[in-house]
């Protein structure tokens, strides 16, 4: 418990460190930023391009454009970040359990391993930004008995296209991970496949599955938001930081309340991982 | 019957003749200790019985059974240099592990865990976590794992190689003693000479390249466990035997020396 608070300590520091140095910057250094012979080095430090972070906290309250009735600009975060959020966790849960199925397939037949994983690997060495119109198109030519594709599915998918990797790695890892004497003595035992599976190699790969599935989370927002920018879907942050961004001349600080939102909701998805690491703390021992 | 029995037993590994014309039997409750130089064969023999390796020619039989009906009858129990025990489970849930595996119910298994516990001096212990407990007090937990089917064999790879010198002294007076009252039949390899000559009834010397056994030596520990003595030397003056202190008055005999030489001369002239 007390590495925990301490823990939590740490995090709030460094965020309010983070704050201090933004606020120095822009106190400290010339509004125009810093260049020599033409060059900028420093970014200009005006109101313009680093708004105050009260200013920022304050737009959240604000209303997102003038006139009686719109929302305020916290309540289009806050509904923008949950609708990625949601996005997000089914890709993970989407991936992970895809990760981790390829991982007992690939553990339990070597040559399915030799032939899948290069292809595994290879799947994240093509950018994002080329998967997603090609899933938004094919799922828009896609209807489930009677049920039409929908623009979110796709980002789900993309989320767990990423998601699904580390996952699938962190397992195979952790599934080939016993001493060889260790399944020696279930073989000694004569314990088949499954009750080896279940009671020697599930228990040994947490300490390399957990780890992952946090790299996993990580992976599925950056994805879930990506795929919402090149897919042009609404709804969600990825699409409020695009919009936001247009008016950025004029409003600075809209657009840093969504950046705002869109870390927070990174923090909330690795926080949901960080309460499966604790459920599995018995088994975060390494076999001996 | 006997609890293992080989006879012309062949194991070739490729072009590595690693287990030449092996015969040995093995009676009920009796203890053979395996000793030899590097390579030759004695664990490959033990995983040969364990049915962790398959013979190439020859047969062998494990309480009258082949090694693999043995093993899914849960005939032997064994134990390696490294405990292995698993490090998410509490002491006695290792210790449970082989009946678990076999189907027993939670409350059956966890007496006799208890009883086996009890057996090797940890039942403070049987809550605590593999990683608290020293070296020696895991080997004895993973003796404990071994013995929890009640095999008639207990197969053991240098379960002590890892141990300092006063603990692995008082871990051999433990694993006979646990031998005398389970009445299990041991196969014990060991690089150690003192060792095999103060646990055996019989020590069986081999030689590598290939794998051979070149002589079998009645060893030096007092205490006919299964009828006749197989000694070499004289233990008139050793006394009384059937209480377990007597392994240090074995030490300290001239039977336990006289079994150290013939050991160390027979494996000499194997060597040369």
């Amino acid at each position: 418990m007390v590495s925990r608070s301490r823990s939590l300590l740490t995090a709030v520091a460094a965020f309010v460190v983070l704050v201090v140095l933004w606020e120095m910057a822009k106190l400290l250094l010339p509004a125009d930023g810093v260049s020599v012979g033409g060059t900028r080095l420093l970014p200009r430090t005006g109101d313009a391009a680093m708004p105050h972070v009260w200013t920022v906290l304050e737009r959240l309250g604000t209303p997102e454009v003038a006139g009686a009735g719109s929302r305020t600009v916290g309540a289009a975060v806050a509904s923008g970040a949950l609708f990625t959020l949601g996005l997000a966790l089914g890709g993970l849960v989407i991936g992970g359990v895809f990760g981790v199925l390829l991982a007992l397939v690939m553990a339990r037949f070597g040559l399915v391993q030799r032939a899948a994983l290069p292809y595994v690997v290879a799947s994240q060495t093509v950018p994002l930004i080329a998967v997603a119109p090609l899933v938004a198109g094919w799922g828009g030519k896609i209807q489930i008995l009677g049920w039409a594709w929908q623009p979110w599915a796709s980002v789900m998918v993309i989320a767990a296209y990423l998601a699904f990797f580390p996952v699938a790695v962190g397992m195979l890892r952790g599934l080939t991970s016993p001493a060889k004497a260790d399944v020696e003595l279930f073989r000694s035992l004569a314990a088949g496949w499954w009750t080896t599976l279940l009671r020697l190699r599930l228990p040994a790969s947490v300490p390399h599955v957990v780890p992952a599935v946090r790299l996993a989370a990580a992976a599925a927002v950056v994805g879930a938001i990506v795929a919402e920018i090149s897919t042009g879907t609404r709804g969600g942050i990825g699409r409020l930081i695009i919009s936001y961004a247009q008016s950025a001349t004029g409003d600075p600080s809209q657009m840093y309340a969504a950046i705002l939102g869109a870390a927070v909701l990174g923090l909330v998805a690795a926080a949901a991982v960080g309460l499966l690491d604790v459920g599995l703390k018995r088994y975060r021992g390494s076999v001996s | 019957m006997s609890a293992v029995e080989l006879a012309g037993l062949e194991k070739w590994f490729g072009a590595v003749h690693a287990l030449d014309g092996i015969d040995l039997t093995i009676d009920d409750g009796e203890f053979v200790s395996l000793i030899g130089p590097s390579g030759c064969g004695k664990s490959t023999l033990l995983r040969v019985v364990a049915d962790l390796e398959q013979p190439t020619g020859g047969t062998a039989l494990v309480a009258g059974k082949s090694p693999r009906q043995a093993r899914v009858d849960q005939e032997y129990g064994i134990a390696f240099q490294a405990a292995g025990l698993l490090e998410w489970r509490t002491v006695a849930e290792n210790v449970e592990l082989p009946l678990q595996v076999h189907g027993m119910g939670r409350a059956q298994r966890r007496a006799r865990a208890a009883e086996l516990l009890e057996l090797v001096g940890l039942a403070d212990f049987a809550g605590s976590r593999p990683g608290q407990l020293s070296g020696g007090m895991q080997q004895r937990v993973a003796i404990a794992r071994a013995l929890a089917p009640s095999p008639r064999l207990l197969l053991m790879d240098e379960p002590f190689g890892a141990l300092d010198e006063m603990t692995r002294e008082r871990m051999q007076a433990e694993l006979l003693r646990l031998a005398r009252e389970t009445g299990a039949a041991v196969l014990f390899v060991t690089h150690s000479i003192p060792e095999a000559a103060v646990l055996s009834d019989r020590v069986v010397v081999m030689s590598p390249r290939p794998g051979r056994i070149t002589e079998i030596i009645g060893g030096c520990r007092p205490g006919p466990r299964i009828g006749d003595i197989r000694d070499i030397g004289d233990i008139g003056d050793i006394g009384d035997i059937g209480d377990i202190g007597d392994i240090d008055d074995v030490r300290e005999s001239t039977a336990f020396f006289e079994a150290i030489t013939a050991v160390r001369e027979s494996l000499r002239k194997a060597h040369s």
